[in-house]
């Protein structure tokens, strides 16, 4: 079956450059704000979009995502409302893929088939959910494939040879590499070693590898597009939206189109990787 | 352990780490080899008699095992009921049941070659029994706190540092036991290489649930020899309180297949019950999820976040349960009871009045409900609370209840 990723990265590589993939947390500062920036993202360059669901314990997750997503709860989003953020984008955008990315506990409340039901008909084409390793496949990835979205997973650098096919048995879409061992926004990746990482996976899959953790400027995302299929930002896009927040964290007039900037800034840069 | 017969209540978990529908591995991938890592290590190391051999001499001679099965004679004639008797793990090095614990896992990481400890604590019992252990052996240290407790438990905070240990304020979050777990994740999946994270509690995900619990099966194993030598028979009752569920869990296990014994956990129960979020109730007031890499009962609301819970216990103020004590709760093998701040405090006071112990705040909890079910009990039904923490830590916060300035 071929997905609305599929299709794009497949596109994309016809084009010879690298998806710009860029993560926001769903109902960051507010909900309708948070809509108004996903609308804005496709026309600015991002070719797959993440969309953070909120949770009050990301474990993995660093400082500047981790208020991403108090910001968006405490101006009462939740998974229902995520799930309605993404049918509102789908009026407009029928081709950019959608990626929910978050963890497990609010999904498994939510009920996973009820779950899996909403977002496809919500119109998410995959997900991300951190806290789901492929020892615990049968609580969502299955079923999420059943259900017809890609489960992407992602590699690290303690994913060794040996325990990579076991990663990469069920994932589909792409898969995210995570450039270092840390959590979100921790630090600029080791581009050298990227490349090598990036090289090793594909020798056990034809998926597209998207990177990620690291990644904050143009440059960046030129160096690493020019090694992988994708180019993730997440930390660097949440702290330019926050920039523009007032004292008690209300959108600014500049909210959205200071985001939209940036990821232009980055489109340009991954689309120069190639050239 | 796992020796046992096929239908014991004590085979788990499963390969998988699981106790029926609860417990897993729900980790960050970056995790993952290393907690394969700490099983395999893990698994080696119990089966190693020289393993057992370190252990138990530390057991002995650094923390002063055997802790007595002691008569609570005055608190028996006052309830006049049950023979009640407390195991006194609040007479170990550091003045808990945690160091227990921490030694095994200490030795492991040893083993492991891992030169960097890292820890999470509320009370700061399981920080300050870490540190100890990591002065000991000579290891660096790093204790996360969440900044709210702190600010409330100075005194284990400096303990901490006087043992070499670096205490991090945790402010992300709510800033407590949660959110410092949380933070000693995030450090894990940063220093992968040399770091061992050695958790508290009989929480997180496999294998540390049964590993904390394997570890502090001593205070049950000691509890039913002693009771065997004293009595010379079992007990008919156990009595432990709960907050992630380790000291019950090391007292209840040994004796799970132990059918006519009737095994109690108490949870806190705050304000009551029935205030919304103001206890620490999982069991009573939760529901299935998963945090912290184990699916079990959590306070939660209705979109799945975690929240809060209160009790005057800064031990027992954990939003989650182990997931051992949340499937022994669903096959009906152990009653879980509750106990509001008001009947701990009372009976923090009633047992260093009767018996010249100040209880730690998380076994008056326990203690609160021997005292409702000893009266109902003839005089021949033998109880065993486990005191699994001395009160030094709680005289402040006891004081400033009963409003007395110290």
């Amino acid at each position: 079956m071929t997905t609305r990723i599929d299709r794009r990265f497949a596109t994309l590589s016809r084009e010879n450059r690298a998806a710009l993939v860029t993560f926001l947390m769903a109902g960051d500062p507010d909900p309708a704000t948070s809509l108004d920036i996903l609308r804005a993202l496709p026309k600015a360059g991002a070719d797959v979009i993440e969309v953070g669901m909120p949770f009050t314990d990301p474990m993995a997750d660093g400082p500047s995502i981790q208020a991403a997503g108090l910001r968006a709860l405490k101006a009462g989003m939740t998974l229902q409302k995520t799930l309605g953020l993404v049918a509102d984008f789908r009026k407009h955008d029928h081709d950019t893929p959608i990626v929910l990315m978050g963890y497990y506990n609010p999904i498994y409340v939510f009920g996973v088939d009820r779950f899996l039901a909403t977002a496809k008909a919500a119109g998410v084409d995959g997900l991300i959910v951190v806290d789901l390793p492929p020892e615990e496949d049968d609580e969502l990835c299955k079923p999420a494939l059943a259900a017809g979205l890609n489960f992407i997973r992602l590699a690290t650098p303690t994913t060794d040879d040996r325990r990579l096919p076991r990663v990469l048995e069920n994932t589909s879409g792409f898969v995210y590499y995570v450039s270092l061992t840390g959590v979100t926004g921790a630090a600029i990746a080791d581009y050298s070693r990227v490349s090598d990482a990036v090289a090793r996976i594909k020798g056990h899959t034809q998926l597209p590898v998207a990177v990620g953790f690291g990644v904050k400027t143009a440059d960046n995302a030129r160096a690493i597009g020019g090694q992988a299929d994708g180019v993730v930002v997440g930390t660097a896009l949440v702290d330019a939206l926050k920039s523009t927040l007032d004292a008690q964290d209300r959108a600014g007039a500049d909210t959205v189109t200071k985001v939209a900037a940036l990821v232009g800034e980055l489109a340009a840069g991954a689309r120069a990787a190639r050239n | 352990m796992n020796q046992q017969a096929p239908n014991s209540l004590r085979n788990g978990p499963d390969e998988r780490g699981r106790f029926g529908l609860f417990g897993g591995r729900f980790v960050a991938e970056t995790l993952m080899p290393l907690i394969l890592d700490l099983e395999r290590a893990y698994a080696q190391a119990r089966t190693d008699p020289a393993f057992r051999a370190e252990l138990d001499g530390l057991l002995k001679h650094y923390v002063g095992r055997p802790s007595p099965l002691y008569f609570a004679e005055r608190m028996t004639e006052h309830l006049g009921g049950a023979k009640i008797y407390f195991k006194r793990d609040e007479l170990n090095h550091t003045g808990a049941h945690k160091i227990n614990n921490v030694l095994g896992q200490i030795l492991l990481a040893r083993r492991m070659g891992k030169k960097r400890i890292i820890a999470e604590t509320g009370a700061g019992q399981h920080g300050v029994a870490t540190a100890t252990a990591c002065a000991r052996f000579g290891l660096e240290c790093v204790v996360y706190m969440g900044a709210v407790d702190v600010e409330r438990q100075k005194p284990n905070v400096f303990r901490m540092n006087m043992l070499g240990a670096k205490v991090v304020p945790v402010r992300s979050g709510a800033r407590t036991l949660k959110d410092a777990m949380n933070e000693a994740l995030r450090d894990w999946v940063t220093n992968v290489a040399d770091t061992f994270y050695c958790i508290g509690t009989a929480a997180g995900p496999h294998p540390y649930p049964a590993m904390v619990r394997d570890f502090q099966c001593v205070i049950g194993e000691e509890a039913r020899a002693q009771m065997l030598q004293a009595e010379g028979r079992l007990p008919d009752s156990l009595v432990a309180a709960i907050g992630g569920g380790s000291n019950a869990i090391g007292l209840f296990h040994p004796f799970l297949d132990d059918k006519d014994v009737a095994i109690y956990g108490v949870e806190a129960a705050g304000y009551g019950l029935e205030v919304e979020n103001g206890h620490a109730a999982s069991l009573a007031g939760g529901r299935p999820g998963v945090l912290h890499g184990n699916r079990t009962y959590l306070l939660m609301d209705d979109d799945g976040q975690i929240l809060e819970g209160h009790s005057i216990s800064a031990g027992l103020d954990y939003p989650g349960i182990g997931p051992e004590h949340a499937w022994l709760r669903d096959i009906g093998r152990v009653t879980y009871l509750s106990a509001t701040d008001r009947e701990a405090l009372d009976a923090f006071q009633l047992c260093s009045k009767l018996e010249g112990i100040i209880p730690a705040l998380e076994p008056a909890h326990a203690l609160a409900k021997v005292i409702e079910l000893a009266p109902r009990l003839p005089r021949d039904h033998l109880m065993v609370m486990n005191l699994c923490g001395r009160g030094d830590k709680d005289i402040f916060a006891v004081a400033d209840h009963l409003g007395v300035k110290i």
